[in-house]
């Protein structure tokens, strides 16, 4: 018998979410040994398709061929009989059990941890995985997790191996490590979906490529001899917008300053901080590079005013604010864009009308305690059109927009108050390319005007984009800042990794 | 303090205990998996009802024991289609189960008004239970208590020492991730709620068989809501309900004893007492939030519905 | 086969009107069955149930005297559900609001003073407010959850006032009854109408409709109270400080159960007795979502708990069924109505797995 020439190969996938068509006739072939690359901006319909493939979905129309034959994959535990692995993007691991245990939930066979550890501690060493099978998972870094992850699918001994956007929190350093471990599972006949929008990374690591726009395949490649713009109008449909960058006005001045902010984590499995300081001056873009975990939320919610710091510890325009609370920090002109958008930066169930009310209360809004309806509605008309926000109109549901469009919203809410100081933390997160770059140009717009922009995200592309000073945060510390022009990818990516000049407080 | 009265107030406070360590324990499960049943209340009094009515019918107490079982299981699933299937608000479908047992129970038991039922036999164990002071307050008690001790360590071996317990563990930190990997998330929060509410419905079926044989409306005064407290008091750990339920079961009987040899004290503010008790572990248990949150299942009361 | 949940794109908002109604219809075709069950007539009795406790005008005095208490305390329970903050003692601040107001009475009501009864009305809010302020403060100073403590605090103050009753504030002249002496008439609310119990007391109701409705979806108070209770993380990020509405949202609802136990005392009571309240307590959570958390919704909720009151007290008359057919109707109507609120918000489809 000859191998079949595939070891997957979907045909004609399609699956609908209300309002919406994930995935629309989509077809592709893997062969075995192959990695192969499923490209497309935030949206397309990677991750959709991925659950098909692994059981987590029910595709509406379609065929899967596994080996050639026709299968029906009703369930991950299905997928990983046929021998498909899959390593999520946000992981799917249990913070309150071991890292062992995390592995078992997702193993059959009989349940013995003592066996299991040995064999987690055997893969761990073959493929460089290291990891401790014993240790509480909450208690890992993100880079770990991931290891755990990698190792709970090669347990199975995998013939296909999905990894859906596998570098999103990884530093530079730690990317080149994951590579060498496929490269290896690859040798050994294994195949690879390698999930990702990083063009770099593709170009690097896989041997063909399934291009995937508005759930549609729009082409394949190979992506060793595909341009990066050939790649990036098959992806968006046409060339990435530019971003435009006035230079920095001179003479700026300190507009936001943190000095030896300290601050032990009132979360159990946070991150706390030591002696963090920074000055953002009127006219910059200062950025925070840093994988997530190490200390950003912390960071943030110091400088925001959900925790009270010393009061000389944060300063608004060189006055102390560090005691005051988030309302009191808003009326001198501190805005704020959280990372998540539902639940944080917007109330999901509520009007767009009402999210503005929401943090924009103060323009005039409210009059004896009594709230002006048209005024709020005045002001969400406003930033809908000013920001190209798509919506039936203000009084449309928060949930029902889309991520970029959601996410237009928030950051307009926020520029249109006129702040002095705007923090945004992840301000393109799963946002399409299109609202990506309006919202990174709105960002250097704001920051062209005279005020002090600080920009926390894990992306580091997207820091060197846009920020004229560039620090990192690693477990609690910050790097000095760096002008932009004076440092590199790999500079920062070190730094990321906590290698480099020691992390000590900044001048 | 003289044996003649330490005796029946340990022995007593074993027994008070029972009927709190039966719902607690299967709120315990049912909350593990994330989901709050406020409604344990009324499956112990649906408990109650069923328990009594067929011992008044004539069966034999295990018949009857197991007959609350089904009834409070069969309650507990009222709850989860709302909470689980239809993904309803969790505290307002248990409120609806509380009452609408309650109601139920008292609907059915109307015709009970005043009854009585022999007690279910208490053991007699060969020297053990002659044995002076340890013999009556451990070793002469009905099976329904031993069988309640069994059951805490049931669960605990459950929990920590089975794949499954380990599933709905994980189930109540991350339903996401559970159904990511192919777990049957609400199936498993069905069984839980399923487990919780034959529990609550023993813990009642022991008041009418064995704590009180004799039919009031609204028997259990309370024992659901303060086993509920008793789950969150334990840290979401089953051998800490032990303690809790002996606790209260002490403070019950104490001040029914306080009441029985005239203290002056009132004797309903003395009756206050297992409930200002209830507050005061709250209040001591909640104060340091990290203890919740290092405890508490991450997911508790979130509902979950699957995309797929 | 498998039930689905498929989220509509845009919320039905037509189901929110439409719900209770589904969920009436099913309560009483699941009576129907109940009475049939039990040998009844299911029309006749359903006739008895809903139809005839309104047919005459004392019956509706009854309705609306009925409805009175059960509205102010679903306001005030409606409040604190929209922060997200579950009190489920209304029964106890009830009950603490009737005592403290029945104190007054029974102390200054031989002197025959106007001032009495407006004094009794604030004492009555007052007690609510200071029974409620307990859970409050210890969820605010050491986060104990609200439900389980507002609940205990119900047999509290449930035993407070049978020891009241059988102690200190018993009637002298009462042949030991555990009981208050009656009420003097001018701790009294003055009847509306002649031969019929309907009192002054209803525009106490009517105007807390008017403040609730403007509290909640006009003020900014009560905007900042409902982010916190859809979305705690927005409230935070927003600066909207959670205690406040902690404290807002058990004060308010203990100042209108508190209020309402001084109604029922002062109204058709007239003295203290054991037990005050037949459940009005947890029926306010009832009408809370019968009327969507809306206070105009609260008004029709809180007639149809009252309808069911009646219904029950007539049936019980007529066809000697036990008081207990009203709590399981109440029940029943919750139930159905958090399944048909499924509709707002999600299709339910029926798929077959191939």
């Amino acid at each position: 018998m000859t191998a079949p020439p595939y070891r997957l190969e979907l045909r004609g996938i399609t699956k609908r979410y209300p309002g919406i068509v994930a995935n629309d006739d989509v077809s592709l072939a893997v062969k075995p040994g192959e990695i192969h690359a499923v490209l497309g901006e935030n949206g397309a319909g990677k991750s959709t398709l991925m659950k098909i493939i692994y059981g987590a979905a029910e595709a509406d129309a379609g065929t899967i061929l596994w080996n050639g034959e026709p299968v029906t994959i009703a369930n991950p535990a299905a997928a990983r009989r046929l021998g498909i692995g899959m390593v999520y993007q946000h992981f799917s691991l249990f913070e309150s059990v071991t890292v062992v245990e995390n592995i078992a939930v997702a193993t059959p066979g009989k349940f013995d941890l003592g066996a299991l550890s040995a064999r987690v501690r055997e893969l761990s060493q073959r493929y460089g995985l290291p990891v401790d099978p014993g240790r509480l998972l909450h208690h890992l870094s993100v880079g770990e997790r991931q290891r755990v992850e990698i190792i709970r699918c090669l347990l199975q001994d995998p013939k296909l191996l999905i990894l859906d956007e596998p570098t999103s929190v990884l530093t530079p350093q730690a990317v080149r490590s994951l590579f060498a471990v496929l490269r290896k599972l690859v040798a050994e006949g294994c195949s690879i979906l390698y999930i990702s929008h990083k063009l770099d990374e593709i170009r690097e690591l896989c041997d063909s490529a399934t291009i995937l726009r508005a759930g549609r395949v729009s082409g394949t490649a190979n992506p060793r001899t595909a341009s990066n713009s050939d790649l990036a109008r098959l992806m968006v449909g046409n060339e990435l917008p530019d971003i435009h960058r006035d230079p920095v006005p001179h003479a700026p001045k300190a507009r936001l300053e943190a000095i030896g902010l300290s601050a032990k984590s009132d979360d159990p499995f946070g991150t706390d901080l030591e002696t963090v300081s920074l000055t953002v001056h009127g006219g910059e873009i200062f950025g925070i590079a840093g994988v997530s975990g190490n200390g950003q939320a912390e960071l943030l919610s110091l400088l925001s005013g959900e925790r009270p710091a010393g009061a000389d510890m944060v300063q608004l325009d060189g006055k102390p604010v560090g005691d005051l609370t988030v309302a009191a920090r808003r009326a001198r002109g501190l805005a704020f864009v959280p990372e998540e958008r539902l639940g944080r930066g917007a109330v999901p169930a509520m009007s767009l009308a009402d999210n503005t009310l929401l943090t924009a209360h103060a323009a005039g809004m409210i009059r004896r305690g009594l709230i002006d309806r048209q005024r709020v509605v005045g002001f969400a008309d406003a930033v809908i059109a000013r920001f190209g926000v798509k919506a039936t109109g203000p009084a449309a549901i928060a949930r029902s927009l889309s991520g970029g469009n959601l996410q237009k919203l928030i950051v307009g809410r926020e520029i249109s108050l006129k702040p002095h100081v705007l923090i945004v933390s992840q301000p393109t997160w799963g946002v399409d390319v299109a609202a990506a770059a309006f919202i990174r140009q709105s960002l250097i717009d704001l920051s062209r005007q005279g005020a002090a922009v600080l920009v926390i995200s894990e992306e580091l592309e997207e820091l060197f984009q846009i920020c004229d000073r560039i620090a990192v945060i690693y477990q609690g510390r910050l790097s000095p800042a760096r002008a932009r022009a004076a440092t590199n990818v790999e500079e920062v990516g070190l730094l990321m990794a906590g290698v480099g000049p020691s992390f000590r407080p900044a001048a | 303090m003289s044996a003649d009265l330490l005796v029946p107030i340990l022995s007593g406070t074993v027994v008070a205990a029972t009927p709190l360590i039966y719902a607690a324990t299967g709120e315990l499960v049912t909350e593990r998996s994330g989901v709050v049943n406020l409604g344990v209340e009324g499956m112990m009094l649906i408990g109650t009802v069923t328990a009594f009515a067929a011992a008044f019918a004539g069966y034999p107490p295990i018949v009857a024991g197991l007959a609350a079982a089904g009834a409070g299981a069969l309650a507990s699933l009222v709850f989860a289609v709302l909470a689980l299937s239809l993904a309803t608000n969790q505290y307002a479908a248990g409120l609806a189960l509380t009452i609408l047992g309650s109601g139920l129970s008292a609907f059915i038991g109307h015709d009970f008004g005043g009854a009585s039922l022999k007690a279910i036999t208490k053991l007699h164990l060969p020297v053990l239970s002659d044995l002076p002071v340890v013999g009556p307050v451990l070793f002469a008690h009905d099976p329904m208590t031993y069988l309640a001790l069994a059951l805490v360590a049931a669960v605990w071996w459950f929990l920590y020492r089975t794949k499954a317990g380990l599933v709905v563990r994980i189930v109540g930190e991350a339903p996401g991730s559970a159904h990511a990997i192919g777990y049957p998330v609400i199936a498993i929060r069905y069984a839980a709620t399923a487990f919780g509410g034959a529990m609550a419905g023993l813990g009642g079926a022991y008041l009418a068989l064995a704590y009180t044989p004799l039919w009031v409306e609204n028997m259990t005064a309370g024992r659901g809501w303060i086993a509920l407290a008793l789950v969150v008091f334990a840290a979401w750990r089953p051998w800490r309900i032990l303690i809790g339920a002996w606790l209260f079961g002490g403070v019950t009987v104490l001040q029914l004893f306080a009441q029985g040899i005239g203290i002056k004290v009132p004797s309903e503010l003395l009756s206050a007492l297992p409930y200002v008790a209830t507050i005061a572990v709250l209040v001591a248990i909640s104060r340091n939030p990290q203890t919740l949150r290092l405890n508490a299942p991450a997911s508790l009361g979130k509902s979950f519905t699957a995309q797929g | 086969m498998r039930i689905v949940l498929e989220p509509r794109p845009a919320p039905l908002p037509l189901m929110r009107i439409g719900a209770p109604i589904i969920a009436l219809a099913l309560t009483a075709i699941a009576s129907s069955i109940l009475f049939a069950a039990l040998g009844l007539n299911p029309v006749k009795t359903l006739r008895i149930f809903f139809i005839d406790p309104l047919s005459t005008a004392n019956g509706i005095s009854e309705w609306l005297l009925k409805a009175s208490p059960l509205i102010l305390i679903g306001l005030g329970i409606t409040i604190g559900i929209r922060a997200n903050v579950w009190n489920i003692g209304a029964e106890g601040m009830f009950t603490i609001g009737a005592i403290a107001a029945g104190w007054l009475a029974i102390t200054f009501g031989g002197g025959n003073h106007a001032w009495l009864l407006p004094a009794m009305i604030v004492a009555g809010a007052l007690g609510g407010i200071a029974w409620a302020a307990i859970p409050a403060f210890l969820k605010v100073k050491a986060n104990a959850n609200e439900i389980l403590v507002t609940l205990m605090l119900n047999y509290v103050a449930s035993l407070l006032l049978s020891y009241l009753v059988n102690g200190p504030m018993q009637d002298p002249e009462g042949m030991n009854y555990p009981q208050t002496a009656p009420f003097d008439p001018s701790a009294m609310f003055p009847p509306l109408f002649d031969g019929m119990r309907i009192n002054g007391s209803i525009f106490i109701t009517a105007i807390a409709v008017v403040l609730a409705w403007l509290f909640l979806e006009r003020s900014f108070t009560g905007f900042q109270m409902s982010v916190g209770g859809a979305a705690p993380a927005a409230a935070r990020y927003a600066g909207f400080v959670q205690s406040r509405s902690v404290w807002i949202g058990l004060l308010v609802s203990g100042a209108t159960a508190g209020l309402a136990g001084m109604m029922e005392a002062a109204g058709p009571l007239g003295q203290l007795t054991p037990v005050l309240s037949p459940g009005y307590g947890f029926a306010a959570i009832i009408v809370a979502f019968v009327g969507r958390l809306t206070p105009i919704g609260v008004v029709f909720g809180g007639l149809l708990l009252s309808l069911l009151y009646l219904g029950g007290e007539a049936v019980q008359m007529t066809l000697s069924l036990p008081a207990s057919v009203t709590r399981t109707f109440q029940g029943m109507l919750l139930f159905f109505l958090l399944a048909a609120d499924v509709l707002i918000l999600y299709r339910i489809r029926i798929r077959s797995r191939a």
